[in-house]
């Protein structure tokens, strides 16, 4: 029988950044909160010792421990689904601050295009895509989220330049001067603008100057070590919900934070969240935690599985076009091209955002009324930081092992720069997310499975985008260039992007929607369900910046539930 | 293979008793490097013991599976005029350890069945853990090697060797659970993983694989060189140096 504990005000299933956020919000504001983390505690004093490229880059260290949980996968609904049985693809957050901690850091808004999207498609070119792609307006603006995007900018301590022209209007600058420019870039820099574009140093969460932000905590400069995405920053440079959020919703005095703790089920009665009930991992007791207001923030894919195996919403059917909880479940695309260069490099130095890039082919920057895609791609050179293991790349041609490959990867390794994208991923009927009817977790609920593949609009962009990344490593004046090849199919094997969105997507009514602008699920009013899964399609950029802004949109729409009730919109 | 170097072989490594950790006999050659390496790490420059990196065998039992495993390693990394390959930089003792460790049993991976043969955009689907995939995909090579040459695979040439691995590779000597091709994958990786993992792992010895990359380690900050043009060449510095 589980035990059942206090009711507290307000309950989160999984403490990253969402939950971080709504906790230290509605904590300031005087609700008691508890946050349940499936995952280990950890902080500072856990990364001393991180620089540890096999430990947690190659074997993911710090990830989501798939022996008790995964998804499963196919690439249409004629194929049976199978369990990811190792991580590839995507790379799921596990414990205290989720994914928040081994992030590269790179904080970006979306564009105004993004928030009105198929207004705006349809009034420039028509109806584009056909109507197999489910794009939809947010039910938001750009400017109706600018105000959360500067906060979550505060907060996370965003180095940033305010030299990109292809942006949503900002009310500020960015909190910091931007990361460190370097010969690198530069070199990226200079064979961009010879192109005719507009480079520009990206915005990272990532402090290049001593930084207190507005909640007084504290963030050192970084130091370039170069183990930083996948890895814990050990100087507390790099924001993190362990360096930002978490450590102000617990001085408040009102917030509980419980690790080890898998949420398994959201509990109703009469139309309201009652509370969730878990598991302790440790010693696999049952728990219930009452609480008046219950928050979902376990990422993409457990918010829409909690939902799902509690029985709220209705499940969204490809063959219907019914229901609408799993649908509208997308990713990116992500074409590469690396370039071999006569002079060694210094590539070992680095940070997880430190780069440059362009956006004169994402959102609707460009004319499309030639091309067979809408959208488009951020295209930039990340300064990283390389590491051995899995750094060696070599020219085509050469072969994949033996004195040849030694050779060639050994020389090639301080000489070789990649330019990559990220491109805008459309919603398709046929993508979407639901339950396996095979497969289960290590507390006996069903995986989440996920119906998933590239779109026509998918490989047009892609093969566009190419043509662009390997015209900007050409004119950096690479020996010769490689360029990624456009797979037909999505696999999940090789490492693309954690970028996943929808599922749990939001809107201005409640037809076609999960979750109102607030968060707030259209069924139940004291249930609010945040992420990127509230997305309804992805843009051409990193998600996070938008998740911050929507959480703490979220938290203030929870306050005012909290305090009057009822529908917020 | 002749019942004589078998019985030399096993006889050699019987006679060195407890140094046989440090010696890594591949076709009755005795690898230096690691072995000289290793003993030096144990003394410092006044002859005063230190704690230096004792390697041994955790996982293979059968002195012929670890040198079937070290061989192919050197194949796919070679000794050259670079530097060391991967039997001097004690990549079978890595391969060794790890599949005695989490990562032979896969243990961060969803392992529950049912199984199914699935597509290749789902990944690996198969039964057996890595330590069990080493095992088969060894026994593997020897059976190829004595298909095509009648030796096992230690005691062919390098370009006998190469002929085998390129079947492997090709996917073309398939054995029960999954394909040759999957285990040529798996041991390149892990191979790589050997030549460039912290020492602290048993491989890369003496960060031989990092000096031979220009790659500097586990450094704390490249903040003082981040704007340079010039190339820096750092000293490295392993995970065991902050000990
Ligand atoms: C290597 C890497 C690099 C990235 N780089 C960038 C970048 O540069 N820029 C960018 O914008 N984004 C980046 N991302 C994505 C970014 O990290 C995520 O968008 C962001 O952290 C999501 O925050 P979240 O709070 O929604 O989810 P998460 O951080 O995933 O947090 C969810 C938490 O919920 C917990 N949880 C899940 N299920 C349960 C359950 N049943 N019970 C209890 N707890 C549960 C999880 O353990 C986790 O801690 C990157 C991701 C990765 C993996
Ligand atoms: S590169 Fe900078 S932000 Fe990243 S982990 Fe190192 S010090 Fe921290």
């Amino acid at each position: 029988m589980a035990k059942v504990l206090k009711k507290v005000d307000v309950v989160t299933a999984g403490v990253g950044f969402a939950g971080g956020i709504v906790a230290a919000e509605c904590a300031k504001a005087g609700l008691s909160v508890v946050g349940l983390e499936r995952g280990e505690k950890r902080g500072l004093a856990d990364f001393q010792e991180i620089h540890d490229e096999w430990r947690y880059a190659v074997n993911y260290g710090l990830m989501q421990d798939l022996s008790k949980e995964t998804v499963t996968f196919r690439n249409d609904r004629s194929m049976k689904a199978l369990p990811m049985r190792r991580l590839g693809s995507f790379l799921l957050g596990d414990g205290l601050g989720g994914s928040g901690v081994h992030w590269n850091g790179m904080e970006f808004r979306f564009f105004p295009y993004d928030f009105e999207i198929k207004t705006m498609t349809e009034k420039r070119y028509g109806n584009k895509l056909s109507k197999d792609y489910l794009i939809r307006d947010w039910g938001l603006t750009y400017d109706e989220l600018e105000p959360y995007y500067d906060r979550f900018e505060k907060i996370t301590a965003v180095s940033g330049s305010d030299s990109n022209p292809m942006e949503g209007k900002r009310a500020n600058p960015y909190p910091l001067p931007p990361l460190a420019d370097t010969p690198i870039l530069q070199k990226f820099g200079s064979a961009a603008k010879s192109l005719k574009c507009h480079p520009y140093i990206l915005p990272a969460a990532i402090a290049s100057e001593p930084y207190v932000n507005p909640d007084g905590e504290r963030l050192n400069p970084c130091q370039y070590c170069g183990y930083c995405e996948r890895f814990g920053c050990e100087y507390n440079s790099k924001a993190s919900p362990v360096n930002t959020v978490i450590p102000t919703a617990l001085k408040t005095g009102r917030y509980e934070l419980r690790c080890n703790c898998n949420v398994v089920e959201v509990l109703k009665k009469g139309g309201k969240a009652t509370g969730l009930r878990y598991i302790d991992t440790l010693t696999m007791e049952e728990y219930i935690q009452p609480a008046e207001i219950v928050v979902l923030s376990s990422f993409v894919m457990n918010n829409a599985k909690l939902l799902m195996v509690s029985g709220i919403g209705e499940q969204y059917n490809p063959a219907t076009g019914r229901g609408t909880l799993g649908k509208n479940y997308c990713y990116q695309i992500t074409p590469a091209t690396t370039g071999f260069f006569d002079k060694e490099m210094n590539v070992f130095a680095g940070a997880g955002a430190l780069g440059i890039g362009i956006d004169d082919y994402n959102a609707d920057y460009f004319d499309h009324s030639n091309l067979d895609f809408i959208h488009g791609a951020l295209i930039s050179l990340l300064q990283t930081g390389k590491r051995p293991i899995e750094s060696n790349a070599v020219p085509a041609g050469t072969p994949g092992w033996g004195a040849k490959f030694k050779e060639a990867s050994l020389y090639n390794f301080n000489r070789s720069l990649s330019v990559s994208a990220q491109g805008a991923s459309m919603p398709h009927k046929e993508n979407y997310l639901s339950l396996d009817d095979t497969y289960k977790d290590a507390y006996g609920l069903p995986l989440l499975r996920m119906t998933y593949n590239f779109t026509d609009q998918d490989r047009a962009l892609f093969r566009f985008i190419t043509s662009k990344t390997e015209a900007i490593v050409r004119a950096m004046g690479a020996k010769s260039v490689s360029s990624k090849p456009d797979s037909r199919n999505y696999n999940i094997v090789p490492y693309q992007t954690t970028h996943n969105t929808g599922g749990t997507i939001m809107g201005a009514e409640p037809g076609g929607s999960v979750v109102n602008t607030y968060a707030q699920h259209w069924d139940m009013d004291n249930l609010f369900v945040i992420g990127a899964g509230n997305f309804p399609h992805n843009s051409g950029r990193n998600p996070t910046g938008t998740v911050g802004a929507l959480s703490y949109r979220c938290a203030e729409g929870i306050i005012k539930y909290g305090s009057k009730g009822g529908s917020l919109v | 293979m002749p019942e004589k170097t078998d019985l030399s072989r096993r006889g050699f490594l019987k006679g060195t008793g407890a140094a046989a950790g440090f010696i890594i006999a591949g076709g009755g050659i005795l690898a230096a490097g690691a072995a000289g390496a290793a003993a030096d790490a144990a003394h410092d420059s006044n002859g005063e013991k230190t704690c230096g990196p004792f390697r041994g065998r955790m996982f293979f039992t059968d002195s012929l599976e670890f040198q079937t495993i070290s061989e192919a390693a050197e194949r796919i990394f070679p000794k050259d005029k670079n530097g060391p390959g991967a039997i001097e930089l004690a990549v079978p003792y890595f391969i060794d350890n790890q599949l005695a460790a989490g990562f032979g049993y896969n243990a961060r991976e969803y392992t529950m069945g049912p199984y199914y043969k699935g597509a290749p955009t789902q990944g690996y689907q198969g039964a057996m853990v890595r330590r069990d995939v080493f095992r088969r995909g060894i026994a593997a090579l020897n059976r190829e090697a004595n298909t095509r040459y009648k030796s096992d695979f230690p005691d062919l040439t390098d370009s006998q060797k190469d002929d085998v691995l390129r079947v492997f590779e090709a996917g073309k000597a398939d054995f029960d659970g999954v394909s040759s091709a999957w285990f040529f994958g798996l041991l390149k990786s892990a191979v790589l993983a050997g030549v460039y993992a912290d020492p602290i792992y048993s491989g890369n010895n003496d960060m031989q694989g990092w000096i031979m990359k220009r790659y500097p380690g586990a450094q704390m900050s490249y903040k003082a060189i981040i704007k340079d043009a010039e190339f820096q060449e750092i000293e490295p510095m392993s995970l065991a140096d902050m000990q």
